[in-house]
């Protein structure tokens, strides 16, 4: 990042001093250029902009800020086995061939760093406070936990970016998103950010960055943090962040990418001046009673209809707005759902515990210590899929691939799978699945696929009973 | 990119808020390495049964949609995923213009970028879109965007707003790319000054 010193006279919040520090040029009739401190590249969002670079004769400029990583179309199963779906390993060779034309380090798939791209970034000590950070995939704000400003881009940017390590931004509005109180046992990350896009819609954060702030945000990990900004595009915000603090800095201390000795000093000596002056305002705000939030679930085909799990799946017939109201009529007709009563005891027959939302080692300790000991129902096929080959490492160290067999369920190699269903992971028309991750769009796990999102808690008890679930009556 | 000149068209109208990305084109059509062929598949699961058969009630299918190079969709369109294939795909397909109360912030970026324009009506002009379309499926709008305004089919005009920057470069047929690159000396200063990077090929 630039310089984030500098005599401000008036409060700015972490967004503008994060975005203040990386002006390369402004000029009259265009947008702001801004620099960008680090680019993840994947397979199916880059080909198209390397082709670009091809065809103008361009260079990589910062191979160096660069990292690939190959996550969306490649298969779960064992990874020494060959790729049956031949489009999907033509998109990975062509990408392999792309970062060794252009001189951009990547996990390819043998590697033992391959991963999710939000997944692999914070692992690698990558991630870090203050930057800026793109992708050319929506969830790319899952850096913002850092308290780096992370978006995600088109690829038209990709090439941008590659080619000049800039891009072309207008400033966002900021949107405060406080958080106080303690969360109820059976309650965590995932139904925080559940419940502000419940609140204020798919669309309510376009146009904006959200920070996440408050004493709920201050208590949870950064992989907590994680799950949260992770989802900040569900709410129409392309960013959002947490200011740094002790538990950012203690993460990120010591990983493979992270500054070492007079470097890391001189580091925590900058980050600690990026959180949010006293005084600063924000162009908008909401507040959370974290005392008062359930496990959260969705019932219909966007992330903003979700509800708690104990409340009824609401009524269209109450709407006022006919265009609003045939968009839930419409949502539920596809869900094949009566409204009026709670999804608890729908029968599931998929649970799909992975993806950039929760795919890491806390989600999986999690999701194990409720299937510890038991099986899962034998109707439902269970699919857990570690976010990177590291965190699929440690689970192993830990034991915890055994609980996930022993209960009945599929150990998985690192990857988007489900969330996406490019891979040949999907559910089947009609399935209705509960799932770990950040959309529940029509046929968005698998053409005629009816999602249910919701925390690693709930996955886990349904995955037990084979209907949707409340962890919080599962018998211990 | 072709110069954005002014035209008439009739609308295909996709009366539904918060149409996401991976309705315009669902994941399974972007392991392609190209642009190519997207607009076979443009909403697709919308588009075609089980049997890849057209549905006769999908607006596309119908004479109106097919012949409209304008798209009138619910508020708040292009939710979701960053993928510039839902552009490639819409203007592949032969629109050129969308209209709605609002769009998703990546999606109206690429479009921009795409010789799409993604136009911003009030309530009130997207309800009298709705409801002209429903009383004459053959009315016609005419998109100006030198003037920023767009005509509806009773003849009156609505303004709509447009970033400086990009009306300039869709008039002019040209990509964001080449002026960046002319920023080069601002952008070796820059880096010049950095104090904090990392180094992917450490990990890499």
């Amino acid at each position: 990042m630039g310089q984030v010193n500098g005599a401000a006279s008036k409060p700015r919040t972490i967004i503008e001093k994060v975005w203040d520090s990386h002006i390369v040029a402004q000029r009259e009739g265009a947008p702001t250029l801004i620099y960008i401190d680090l680019h993840l590249v994947h397979e199916v969002t880059s080909p198209q902009a390397f082709a670009g670079l091809r065809e103008r004769g361009l260079k990589a400029r910062r191979p160096d800020l660069t990292l690939g990583t190959c996550d969306h179309s490649i298969p779960t199963y064992d990874r020494t086995l060959p790729i049956i779906d031949k489009i999907a390993e033509t998109q990975l060779l062509q990408f392999e061939k792309n970062c060794r034309d252009f001189g951009i380090p990547f996990f390819g798939p043998r590697s033992s760093k391959q991963g999710i791209v939000h997944v692999i970034g914070p692992e690698q000590g990558l991630t870090q406070p203050g930057m800026t950070v793109v992708c050319g995939d929506s969830h790319t704000a899952t850096h913002g936990a850092f308290g780096a400003l992370a978006f995600g881009i088109g690829t038209s940017q990709v090439e941008h970016v590659l080619a000049t390590q800039c891009l072309l931004q207008n400033p966002s509005k900021t949107f405060e998103v406080r958080v106080e109180g303690t969360l109820k046992k059976g309650v965590g990350a995932k139904d925080i950010i559940l419940n502000l896009i419940s609140r204020i819609g798919i669309g309510g954060g376009t146009g904006c960055v959200f920070e996440y702030r408050g004493s709920t945000i201050r208590s949870l990990s950064m992989e907590e943090r994680m799950t949260v900004c992770n989802m900040s595009i569900e709410g129409g915000a392309r960013a959002g962040l947490v200011a740094p603090d002790d538990t950012t800095y203690n993460y990120v201390a010591g990983r493979p990418a992270a500054p070492n000795g007079n470097e890391w000093d001189r580091a925590l000596s900058l980050w600690r001046k990026l959180p949010t002056d006293d005084g600063a305002t924000y162009d908008k705000s909401i507040y959370i009673d974290a005392n008062a939030l359930e496990p959260m679930i969705t019932f219909g085909t966007n992330p903003g209809m979700g509800i708690p799990i104990t409340a009824p799946v609401p009524d269209p017939s109450k709407i006022g707005d006919p265009l609003e109201r045939e968009t839930l009529a419409k949502a539920l007709r596809y869900m094949d759902l009566p409204s009026g009563k709670p999804l608890l005891g729908h029968p599931v027959n998929v649970v799909f515990i992975g993806s950039c939302t929760n795919s890491r080692i806390s989600d999986l300790r999690a999701a194990a210590e409720i299937l510890k000991g038991r099986k899962v129902n034998p109707k439902v096929r269970v699919m857990v899929v570690p976010g990177s080959q590291q965190v699929k490492e440690q689970a192993q160290a830990e034991g915890l691939d055994r609980v996930f067999t022993d209960a009945g369920a599929e150990w998985r190699e690192a990857g988007c799978s489900m969330c996406i269903a490019m891979n040949g992971d999907q559910l089947a028309p009609g399935q209705y699945s509960v799932s770990t991750s950040n959309r529940n769009f029509e046929g968005r796990q698998g053409k005629g696929g009816r999602t249910f999102l919701a925390s690693p808690l709930t996955a886990a008890a349904s995955a037990l009973t084979g209907v949707v679930t409340d962890v919080r009556t599962l018998n211990s | 990119m072709e110069k954005f000149t002014k035209f008439t068209s009739r609308l295909a109208p996709l009366p539904i808020d918060n149409i996401d990305t991976d309705q315009i084109i669902p994941a399974r059509f972007l392991k392609t390495v190209s642009k190519a062929g997207l607009d076979q598949n443009l909403f697709c699961d919308w588009r075609y049964d089980a049997e890849g058969n057209p549905k006769p009630d999908f607006i596309l299918n119908q004479p109106e949609g097919r012949a409209a190079q304008v798209l009138l969709a619910g508020d708040n369109f292009g939710c979701g995923s960053s993928r510039e294939h839902a552009p490639w795909a819409l203007t592949q397909y032969g629109f050129r213009a969308v209209i709605s109360t609002s769009y998703a912030d990546i999606f109206r970026g690429n479009s921009l970028k795409n010789s799409l324009l993604p136009i911003v009506v009030s309530p009130d002009a997207h309800k009298q879109l709705f409801a002209a379309i429903e009383k004459d499926p053959a009315a016609t709008v005419t998109v100006d965007l030198a003037a920023q305004t767009l005509t509806l089919p009773d003849g009156s005009s609505v303004k709509f707003p447009v970033d400086e920057f990009s009306k300039h470069c869709m008039l002019e047929g040209v990509d964001e790319l080449g002026y960046i690159l002319q920023q080069e000396p601002a952008i070796a200063a820059y880096e010049a000054a950095r104090v904090l990077t990392v180094d992917t090929r450490v990990v890499g």
